[in-house]
């Protein structure tokens, strides 16, 4: 029930906002048309400000990916992780999620359509997509885009985040489904 | 950290690849990176410009700053450091609640624009403000009521209960916010910004 209005309210999010807000500018007396471009020069200059951050940040993930080194962390974490009740199937989603969200949604599709949508593998891997966010994406895209170079704690913060969602994706899977 | 995690990155990426005998991956992978990532720059383009332009009407109406002013009680414990009703808290506002309806297109775009409010209050300095911190400990682990994305594959896979997984997700993001809003507090009050380096 709860889901189903979920599922209307955000399909009916953008199309309300986009109908909603230059209504309101039009009773404000603004010149809609005019307000909008002025705002939307901005798009341009801020995606494109990203850029350097972005390659930055990708180009270190994907050496790190496809050289390999990546399969060494996931067995180096293993022992740690299966400790804690996760399948050894899980483990490359767990550790890619924060790093990469295609990556992640590559390997969590796979998994789901290997083990089944409705198994433990399958559920777990579903849970830990819909957790946690690819934070050092967002953490690079939104501070690129102010040109902030030094985060401070920010990145301390985003990974514990991470490490906590999916901590606790193992624990709640285990408990709900197993 | 920042500059350790990706050397990091960088330097066990090549050497794994150079000690298993496979070093030509690595100027594909970084080629290709690269190129990947001007692409997704490039597909942000349109989006941010047709959002940041209706934020522009919704900024210049006052509706940000009546959003923001409407939850201020709630803003103001959060963003000590954000003046009350300031538009920084109105796109603040807008894109946790993008975020949470599973909207990723829109709620990139608010958050450019708080972005650039923070970064106003920020004097244009390099560094990250505890603002913006606090605000990207909230986004990163901020809870999504409808993982869209992933229950479209599960129904694609044949699910027999698609939406089963959803309150497994949201306890397991109200831990991780939990956990980063209170990291994100202890961490804004024991450390201190670093003086500009020459």
């Amino acid at each position: 029930m709860i889901l189903k209005m979920l599922d209307t309210v955000s399909r009916w999010a953008i199309p309300f906002l986009l109908l909603a807000i230059p209504v309101y500018g039009f009773l404000k007396r603004l010149p809609v048309y005019e307000t909008f471009v002025e705002g939307a020069e901005e798009g341009f200059y801020t995606a494109v400000k990203i850029i350097p951050f972005l390659v930055g940040m990708l180009v270190a993930i994907s050496v790190f990916r496809a050289s390999g080194a990546m399969d060494y962390a996931i067995q180096a974490i293993m022992p740690l992780m299966q400790k804690l009740g996760a399948p050894a199937e899980v483990m490359p989603l767990a550790l890619m999620r924060p790093l990469s969200g295609s990556g992640a949604l590559g390997l969590a599709t796979e998994l789901i359509k290997i083990y089944g949508p409705d198994s433990l593998i399958g559920r777990m891997a579903s849970v830990m997509q819909g957790t946690t966010d690819t934070t050092f994406f967002v953490l690079t895209v939104y501070f690129g885009s102010v040109g902030i170079k030094r985060y401070r704690y920010a990145l301390l913060t985003g990974l514990s985040a991470d490490i906590t969602g999916l901590i606790a994706s193992i624990y709640v899977c285990n408990l709900l489904f197993n | 950290m920042l500059n350790i995690i990706w050397l990091l990155l960088l330097v066990s990426g090549i050497i794994v690849a150079a000690l298993n005998g496979n070093i030509e991956v690595v100027s594909q992978a970084a080629l290709g990176a690269a190129r990947d990532a001007v692409e997704v720059c490039f597909n942000l383009i349109g989006i941010m410009a047709l959002w940041l332009g209706i934020m522009k009407i919704a900024e210049k109406g006052g509706l940000i700053q009546l959003l923001a002013y409407l939850l201020n009680p709630l803003l103001k414990r959060l963003f000590p450091s954000v003046p009350a009703g300031h538009p920084a808290m109105g796109a603040i506002v807008l894109n946790l609640s993008a975020n949470m309806l599973g909207l990723g297109n829109a709620a990139t775009p608010f958050g450019m624009k708080a972005m650039q409010e923070m970064q106003r209050l920020n004097g244009g300095s390099d560094q990250a403000s505890a603002a913006m911190c606090t605000f990207l400990a909230l986004n990163t682990s901020c809870i999504t009521l409808v993982p869209a994305t992933i229950i479209g594959i599960r129904v694609s896979c044949g699910s027999v209960d698609p939406t089963e997984i959803v309150g497994a997700c949201i306890f397991a993001t109200c831990c991780a916010s939990t956990v980063a809003i209170s990291l994100d507090w202890l961490l804004r009050n024991l450390t201190r910004p670093e003086r500009r380096k020459q």
